[in-house]
């Protein structure tokens, strides 16, 4: 029964946090409030659910406990009868049908707010990890390398901003959506990066970022179905994310691509990626996300390894490292380039690249298939000092003793 | 809410701008806001080699001949405006001739 209920929690949180939350903003118009009393509401349904029984829809559950306590705290802190009597005339209107068609706008509003151009990039990515994710002050301080203290005192001060400055809590209109989705796309692919490859910790993937940057792409979609680099993300993020479960083995050690069993890939997932992506290109605007979904489709198209058209993927790379010359990119075309025409010539084009946590680990790669031990092990060596994450220190410390 | 708009630029670029004819865009930009209803104040100022900045330092005024910040770039004008939220102020900043060669800087308006 206990692990019943903790199951149905953590199920919960992963889902609807950042639902709970923004619904919680819109109706109380205070974002510590919002979140300390979508807080208070999973602690109370630890006890009461253990007590009652899971309720049949915890969500509602929540959202109505935590609009209770949302009532409670106003009420106690004397903010004024008015702003009550306001919040119980919008809550009354709460029923779940109202509740379920509301949702993904609240959702899609949090993600605006938190993603708009006033704020700096790196404040709406913590912003948005911490109260659409609820990932904990002290995970996004992780992701940052800043201490909890600092990043605490940055989330109390974006926040501010959004109240002193005026940042309107909603989806911007239709003619202002062209502007403010790249902002938007860029904190999706980040969070879901994060989920992808996650920074520290025990797990190589965390599925519950994963899964909101992925569901918030199909919300965001649903919205701007005429934005190519939209369903581009999609696209991309359904293809990297069908690989899952093959990129770990039992042991929770990383898989490389090239040895990764294809056939547990989510065929389904793969499918509905292609699909979006061939929605995206058909408009004839290829962007950074599409040229990244066209790579990742080579990869989830080739039967095995060995058929991988990595040709093509070296001239996608081209394309996208003349729109997008980041040093991530760039690292993964030497990849390309070492695969496409041997490990000297991915050397090579490894040499000019700037520095990434990636790169040690392509050098490492790249020397040992050239059979130059020594010096490979030195790589990856650097290598294991540049992560903290441990399935990948595993893939690197069981290359180090082969 | 209330947003101050710090209207800033390079002094002679400003000059030679509103000589060339953003005089023109100037009054379309202050003629809208004045029918929309949501200017509150607004004031153009002389250049900064007329400021005279003041401190006073242990009891005595202290006199400096010129502005507070050193620099080619100096506020030239100030206005303030009423407004829903922060986009509709960013949208007057945006529509400022001077935002085209100089900066806007939106603050919000401290209530008390």
């Amino acid at each position: 029964m206990t692990d019943d209920v903790e199951r149905a929690l953590a199920d919960t949180f992963a889902q609807d946090w950042g639902r709970l939350v923004a619904t919680l903003i819109r109706l109380t118009g205070d974002w510590d409030l919002a979140e300390e009393c979508t807080q208070d509401a999973f602690a109370a349904a630890l006890r009461t659910w253990r007590r009652d029984g899971i309720p049949d829809v915890p969500r509602a559950w929540l959202t109505t406990t935590a609009r209770n306590r949302a009532v409670d705290r106003i009420r106690r802190e004397r903010v004024g009868a008015e702003k009550v009597r306001s919040l119980v005339v919008q809550t009354d209107e709460l029923d779940l049908d109202v509740m379920d068609s509301g949702i993904a706008d609240d959702r899609l509003r949090l993600l605006f707010t938190c993603c708009h151009p006033a704020l700096s990039l790196s404040s709406r990515v913590e912003l948005a990890l911490r109260t659409l994710c609820g990932l904990t002050t002290a995970e996004v301080a992780r992701l940052f390398a800043v201490s909890e203290a600092t990043m605490a005192k940055r989330l109390v001060r974006t926040k501010h901003k959004i109240a002193v400055a005026g940042i309107p809590y909603q989806v911007p209109s239709a003619a202002r959506l062209p502007e403010r989705t790249p902002a938007v796309l860029a904190v999706l692919y980040l969070m879901f990066t994060e989920g992808y490859a996650a920074t520290a910790g025990p797990h190589l993937v965390r599925v519950d970022l994963c899964h909101e940057a992925i569901d918030l792409a199909r919300a965001l979609a649903a919205l701007v179905p005429d934005d190519p680099e939209v369903a581009g993300v999609l696209a991309l993020m359904l293809l990297q994310h069908a690989r899952a479960s093959a990129r770990t083995d039992v042991d929770g050690v990383l898989v490389p691509l090239e040895e990764q069993d294809r056939a547990a890939w989510d065929r389904a997932a793969i499918d509905a990626g292609l699909a979006q992506l061939r929605r995206a290109v058909r408009r004839e605007r290829v962007g950074p996300y599409q040229l990244q979904a066209l790579i990742a489709a080579c990869h989830a198209t080739a039967p095995t390894s060995a058929d991988t058209d990595w040709v093509r993927i070296v001239s996608l790379y081209d394309e996208l490292v003349a729109v997008l010359p980041s040093a991530a990119v760039q690292v993964n075309r030497a990849v390309a380039i070492g695969m496409a025409r041997g490990p000297q010539a991915g050397l090579d084009a490894l040499d000019g690249t700037p520095d990434h946590p990636l790169r040690h680990a392509v050098r490492a790669d790249l020397l040992r298939r050239l059979g130059r031990a020594d010096e490979a092990a030195s790589a990856y060596r650097e290598a294991l000092t540049r992560t903290a994450n441990q399935a990948e220190r595993a893939y690197l410390e069981r290359r180090l003793r082969a | 809410m209330q947003y101050l708009l710090l209207i800033s630029a390079d002094e002679d670029l400003a000059v030679t701008r509103m000589r060339d004819g953003a005089f023109a865009s100037f009054d379309t930009w202050i003629a809208d806001l004045e029918q929309r209803g949501v200017l509150r104040a607004h004031v153009g100022l002389h250049e900064s080699a007329t400021a005279t900045t003041v401190r006073l330092r242990d009891g005595e005024v202290l006199l400096t001949d010129g502005p507070f910040a050193e620099g080619r770039e100096q506020v030239g004008g100030l206005a303030v405006v009423d407004c829903t939220d922060l986009d509709e102020a960013v949208a007057i900043a945006a529509a400022h001739p001077a935002a085209a060669f100089g900066q806007v800087e939106v603050r919000p308006v401290r209530v008390s």
